[in-house]
């Protein structure tokens, strides 16, 4: 964490929105530029306000990030568009944060805050999903680079992507979790190759991402060689808690489409519809609920293993409801807009249609680890059952069946 | 950016009420939960279950006199301790956790609500201290939006005749709250245990840990508490009041069917390991605990939008009782599977849990009939029945 943040006293509600004043006197969003005006903001604190000072940040608690945001949101200022630079936000700062130099931490953290640099995470291969501690991809060290090779494979947004955290194989002869170092990869550098990998909804938001001999200086290594598993469990941990600074209103999510669907179409209606819909209804509120308990607990500097919790309960709850839409649609739901292969930039649930919220939601229960392994997580860690005997953590990776 | 010594606390923005547990309510819960330890562990529970005194009065006088749960939402204008339902609730969690066979819900939540809307202050300082104990003369399955009970009639020189089944906590009660039906519409009131034509037929009751019994007035003598308007504000008052606190002992409930599970599953070997080392018993656990999880989000947003007269508590007394009902059931029920033949016998504590938690779904309101209500308050009608 910042010293600085410890030096002076926190700022109160009322400074602090003075300072979002002062931003938007020198930078009125109506006549900025919005890059101009996000780097500004970067440049005041008012990026993430939890970040130290000069990264973004004013070393606050989290909770302050509200002030700031309705304050911004109020004046009509532009904001980062977080929804297209999820995996920048949510894992790739909070590991620079963590474990990057602070050269990195400058180089990067700015324009992947601003949106000016997307980011990508080329963490699952073929043969290493859930067992991500299993991967192959070598990284071998040659003077002050190390040259990449290997295959990632479901890269959400690798083609939208400047920067990808890497995780790789530098040392093949000790067992799996101890063999593996995190980089910070160029995804324009010379053997890096994206091509896309078409999903059962028609368009392809991610990717096949072969790397050949690519090279990586040694000053992208984020954290100690071999240190990568340890390294990763920081990006791993915040794609699972990654709950949102402003409280959820009721109906926000796609139990809202569902319930505005159901009192606009009175001749859908059965009573077997009736009664699962109310179920749903129930458990999106005490989802609600718990995010919101979940975002107080955070605010009150109390963080809890919930956040997985949290991840596990809006997956299965996103496939029910979306399932509930198409059997409450009925005919309509027989037809499905368009199969056509695509490129989108961000995943947009609310805005597609009921079709493709069925089916894009199958993947909620996959991506960021699946339900299977966030039940073991909790059993193990939460509940602290004992671990089924394993046959693969002291045996060198190189020798393991694959 | 100014050094003003001020904190960045000052602009808790929350949706409605509070929902984490504050230190005083911690301390509260440490202190319920010591005196359980010490004088309502599991076996002597199990072993009162089966004598002529099911309810252990001794013990709620003791929580009363050195803890004061009986009055804590009580004014202390008129002798409680001037706290909120918030801290009452964690009392329930703490009383459901130990399935403890005290007066709590029918004396310090369901009769202490009626009295304090009716203003009748005497009595309710009675209760608050627990020197005395009521219970509210309805069905324990009567829900906040049942229509107004006609089983009891007032009859001229106001004595009260009728029958009401099912009454929670009346065993051990001092006085009846008694719904009547007079010539002027609803009235509630006070008729004292002791009085002439007041008899109380105890009934085996599935919950061996709450105990139900069936009311019968003969030109029994009452005191009119309220009529009309009033009467009727006060009955719902307190079932609804009722209902959100009984979703908190529920939450007690399934965290400590779940507690004992994990620790028995760790320790139980079979097929040289320990059970909770298989897969398939670790994820039913892993999903118990998420809903737990909710649970407790659902049961503190309840109890806190009636503590601060919200008016969202509508829905959220009947999101508590549709979610955490169904909840509590699942986690005693898994509680016996999970114990294999251990949990089947009446010596070990899961049947205790299993029966209360099975007779609390039932009471104030199935999850079923709150999720009806929901509709009407949500806005999203039913089908009209076909003919
Ligand atoms: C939409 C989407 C976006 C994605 N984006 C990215 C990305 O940007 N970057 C990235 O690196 N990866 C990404 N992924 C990959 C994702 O992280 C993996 O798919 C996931 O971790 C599962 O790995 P797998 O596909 O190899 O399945 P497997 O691990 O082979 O699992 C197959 C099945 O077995 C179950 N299983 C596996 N192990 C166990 C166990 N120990 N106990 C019980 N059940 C088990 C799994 O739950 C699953 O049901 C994405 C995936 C999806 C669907």
């Amino acid at each position: 964490m910042s010293t600085e943040a410890h030096q002076a006293p926190p700022p109160s509600a009322d400074e602090l929105r003075q300072r979002v004043r002062d931003l938007l006197a020198t930078h009125d969003p109506a006549t900025t530029e919005r890059v101009e005006f996000l780097r500004a903001r970067f440049d005041a604190g008012l990026a993430w306000v939890h970040f130290p000072v000069g990264l973004g940040g004013l070393g606050l608690p989290r909770v302050s990030q509200e002030v700031v945001d309705a304050e911004l949101a109020a004046a009509g200022a532009p904001d980062n568009n977080p929804r297209r630079i999820g995996i920048g936000l949510g894992m790739a700062a909070p590991t620079i944060l963590r474990y990057g130099t602070s050269e990195q931490q400058a180089r990067f953290l700015r324009p992947l805050w601003t949106g000016e640099e997307v980011w990508c995470q080329l963490f699952s291969e073929p043969g290493a999903g859930s067992d991500l501690a299993a991967l192959g991809t070598r990284a071998v060290r040659d003077g002050d680079d190390w040259v990449v090779t290997g295959q990632k494979v479901w890269t959400s947004m690798a083609h939208e992507a400047r920067w990808a955290i890497l995780v790789a194989r530098t040392d093949p002869d000790v067992p799996k979790h101890q063999g593996i170092t995190y980089f910070v990869l160029d995804m324009t550098a010379p053997g890096v190759q994206v091509r896309p990998l078409r999903q059962l909804t028609g368009e392809a938001e991610f990717n096949e991402v072969f790397l050949d001999g690519v090279r990586v200086p040694d000053s992208q290594r984020l954290g100690a060689v071999g240190e990568g598993w340890r390294v990763a469990q920081t990006t791993l941990m915040n794609e699972r808690v990654s709950i949102g600074g402003m409280a959820e209103p009721r109906e926000a999510g796609i139990i809202g489409l569902a319930a505005r669907t159901w009192r606009e179409h009175p001749e859908l209606r059965t009573p077997g519809l009736h009664e699962r819909l109310l179920r749903l209804w129930v458990d999106a509120e005490a989802a609600r609920l718990t995010k919101e308990w979940l975002r107080q607990r955070l605010a009150a500097g109390q963080p809890g293993p919930e956040g997985s919790a949290a991840k596990f309960a809006f997956a299965r709850l996103n496939q029910q409801i979306s399932g509930f839409e198409l059997d409450l649609l009925g005919e309509q739901a027989l037809r499905y807009p368009d199969w056509t292969m695509r490129r989108p930039t961000q995943v947009d649930m609310l805005g597609g249609s009921p079709g493709f919220r069925y089916l894009r939601a199958k993947g909620n229960s996959i991506e960021g680890g699946t339900s299977e392994i966030l039940r073991n997580i909790i059993a193990e860690r939460v509940l602290g059952l004992p671990t089924e005997p394993r046959i693969d953590k002291d045996v060198p990776w190189k020798d393991l069946p694959k | 950016m100014s050094t003003a010594p001020s904190t960045a606390h000052d602009h808790t923005h929350t949706a409605g009420p509070d929902l984490l547990y504050s230190e005083v309510e911690d301390e509260l819960r440490a202190s319920v939960r010591a005196l359980l330890a010490d004088h309502c562990a599991w076996p002597t529970v199990l072993a009162r279950v089966e004598t002529d005194e099911p309810y252990d009065v001794g013990l709620w006088r003791r929580l009363a006199a050195e803890v004061g749960v009986a009055g804590l939402a009580v004014p202390e204008a008129e002798g409680g301790a001037g706290a909120s339902w918030r801290e009452v609730a964690v009392v329930a969690e703490e009383l459901g956790r130990a399935v403890a066979p005290v007066p709590f819900l029918g004396s310090a939540v369901l009769s202490t609500v009626a009295l304090l809307a009716v203003g009748d202050s005497a009595l309710v300082g009675d209760l608050a201290s627990g020197t005395r104990t009521a219970a509210l003369a309805v069905p324990l399955s009567t829900a906040p939006d049942a229509a107004f009970p006609g089983g009891v009639r007032v009859e001229p020189g106001e004595v009260l005749t009728g029958a009401v089944t099912s009454v929670a906590d009346v065993l051990p009660a001092d006085v009846l709250l008694v719904p009547a039906l007079g010539e002027a519409g609803p009235a509630l009131y006070a008729v004292d245990r002791a009085a002439e034509g007041v008899t109380l037929t105890g009934v085996s009751s599935l919950d061996l840990t709450r105990r139900l019994a069936d009311v019968t007035l003969r030109a029994a003598p009452g005191r009119l508490l309220a009529s009309g308007t009033a009467a009727r504000d006060a009955l719902r008052g307190a079932l609804h009041t009722g209902a959100a606190l009984l979703a908190s002992e529920q939450l007690g409930l399934a965290e400590q069917a779940l507690a004992t599970t994990v620790d028995y599953l760790r320790t139980r070997h079979q097929f040289g390991r320990p059970v909770g080392s298989f897969q398939a018993l670790k994820h039913r656990l892993a999903d118990l605990w998420v809903g737990i999880t909710q649970a407790r989000a659902v049961a503190r947003y309840a109890v806190g939008t009636v503590a601060d007269g919200d008016p969202d508590a509508g829905v959220a007394v009947a999101v508590a009782q549709s979610f955490v009902s169904e909840l509590a059931v699942l986690a005693t029920e898994e509680m016996v599977q999970l114990h294999g033949g251990v949990g089947f016998t009446w010596e070990h504590p899961a049947h205790l849990y299993l029966k209360r938690a099975k007779a609390d779904a039932i009471a104030l309101g199935s999850a079923d009939h709150h999720r009806a209500s929901l509709a009407g308050l949500i806005d999203l009608p039913g089908v009209p029945a076909v003919r």
